[in-house]
């Protein structure tokens, strides 16, 4: 039963897809729709991420000072393990998490609370392709915006590790800089906007399908929001797992 | 005109329709009524597409509706207005956002003639000036009548309404019903309307069928509903005491 509930969501989830990957009826109304949702995923979704950021590099830095401590281990790393750490794993995973709860829950809401007050059935019947339509430009604004949002958040997340290290006379200023620069791996970098676009993916096309599938009234809403917060979370931690193994190996 | 041949709809283990094979013809106010649950809803979505049936056919002119691939119904569709029970306006868009909507989305008109365009229909349905408000700060009946300018700014064929009366006051209803008849004459077009509204099956009832359990129980017009013996129309149009005395008074009994 388990089974067959995951491959018929699954198989719709597909064919939402296929539906919506399609020639748009007029262009300009589908790029309209992509600029809007760039700047509410985009400029939304900025001092969230960059609040996230700035403590995650703090913490990291603070973390692992802590664990130098009374080591040959040079003080240095610090910035080194912060920047990797930020770029390889964090920015992009708690940035995307963030965006799932954030950006997941309100696509859903939307699609969902269209579906209910037939704004959905209303655009049929007018001929608009509404799975692409509504999910199109969502989904190509998530994969530009999210990459340069985590981006941002990789910056200041290792300003954050700055923050929390030199101030505070755990290392000095010249020490950080140098770890930051130190061995440092260019395929990072690819790494960290694979991930990104791959969650960008995951989470913007799992809420609006949670949202464009509702059914009932205010209680199921509320669970599709929930659902494309939390099925948005799960995939997108199994998809990190599975990156990290192809893209190590 | 519309046909339906054979159509069967099932939910389930629950047959909502039974083989309704029925025509919807041009230039005429077709009334489909009955009592809640009779499948009226269920046979309107079935018309435009939302829903599939089970069996049966429903043919646009001399298009099978339900052959077509999804690229073909779209482009049916785009001969058809149809007004939502709760109007179904984008709340988050203005009345001549909501109205433009169709016209920006499948049309190449500049502007100008884009606005000049949502101005007539506003003028058509008696609302100059709400241009700028939201549907939320327009009484229902403007709301249906919003409704009703969205439908016709592409010129459809084909107009559906559903339940376009209700939630209004008996009067505003008639000014609906007026409306709804008046385009369906001016555009000639074939207008199909789902209602349990007396006054509309006595005022705009052009042709009409009855729903029943899912069947059709009765066919004809306003002019023969009154005189009509067949009890299902008679409990259902002249359901309490007061009408049934009405009735039984006009027929000089």
């Amino acid at each position: 039963m388990f089974l067959k509930n995951i491959l018929y969501h699954f198989g719709r989830y597909v064919m939402m897809l296929g539906t919506a990957i399609s020639r748009p009826e007029k262009v300009s109304m589908y790029y309209k729709e992509t600029m809007r949702q760039m700047n509410d995923i985009g400029i939304g979704s900025l001092f969230i991420v960059g609040l996230i950021a700035i403590f995650i590099g703090a913490v990291t830095a603070v973390q692992f000072s802590y664990q130098l401590d009374g080591t040959l281990v040079p003080v240095y790393y610090i910035g080194y393990v912060v920047r990797d750490m930020t770029i390889i794993e964090l920015a992009p995973t708690f940035t995307c998490l963030v965006l799932a709860g954030k950006v997941g829950s309100n696509i859903a809401s939307e699609i969902g609370g269209m579906r209910q007050k037939e704004h959905i059935d209303a655009m049929e019947i007018m001929g608009v392709n509404t799975a692409a339509y509504l999910i199109l430009p969502k989904v190509i604004a998530a994969l530009v915006v999210i990459p340069m949002l985590v981006a941002v958040g990789a910056f200041i997340s290792i300003i954050g590790g700055y923050l929390a290290s030199v101030p505070t006379g755990v290392m000095a200023d010249a020490d950080y800089i140098k770890g930051l620069r130190s061995f440092f791996d260019p395929f990072n970098v690819t790494m960290m906007f694979i991930k990104a676009v791959v969650f960008a993916f995951i989470l913007t096309t799992v809420s609006c399908y949670q949202g464009y599938h509702v059914r009932g009234g205010s209680i199921e809403l509320g669970q599709a929001s929930t659902n494309a917060v939390v099925f948005s979370d799960i995939l997108i931690l199994v998809a990190d797992y599975l990156l990290a193994v192809i893209l190590t190996s | 005109m519309i046909r339906t041949k054979d159509i069967f709809k099932s939910f389930d283990e629950k047959e909502v329709l039974k083989g309704i094979s029925t025509e919807f013809y041009k230039g005429k106010t077709n009334l489909i009524i009955g009592r809640s649950g009779a499948g009226k809803t269920v046979l309107l979505k079935l018309l435009v597409g939302l829903l599939q049936p089970t069996s049966g056919e429903v043919w646009y002119d001399d298009t099978n509706f339900f052959g077509l691939n999804k690229k073909e119904i779209r482009t049916v569709r785009m001969q058809v207005g149809m007004l939502f029970q709760a109007s179904a306006l984008f709340d988050s868009m203005t009345v001549e956002e909501n109205i433009r909507f169709p016209l920006d989305m499948f049309t190449n008109m500049t502007y100008k003639e884009k606005r000049k365009q949502v101005d007539s229909c506003l003028e058509r349905v008696s609302l100059p000036g709400v241009n700028d408000s939201f549907p939320s700060e327009i009484s229902g009946g403007m709301q249906k009548r919003v409704g009703i300018a969205r439908a016709i700014v592409l010129n459809p064929r084909y107009l559906f309404c559903d339940e376009p009366n209700s939630g209004l006051d008996p009067k505003t209803s008639i000014v609906i019903d007026e409306l709804i008849l008046d385009i369906t004459k001016e555009k000639n077009i074939t207008t199909v309307i789902n209602t349990h509204d007396m006054n509309s099956v006595m005022e705009i009832g052009e042709n009409i069928i009855l729903l029943y359990n899912g069947e059709i129980a009765w066919r004809g017009h306003r002019g023969e509903v009154l005189e009509s013996d067949n009890e299902i129309l008679q409990d259902f149009i002249f359901a309490s005491p007061f009408l049934q005395r009405l009735r039984e008074s006009a027929l000089g009994k």
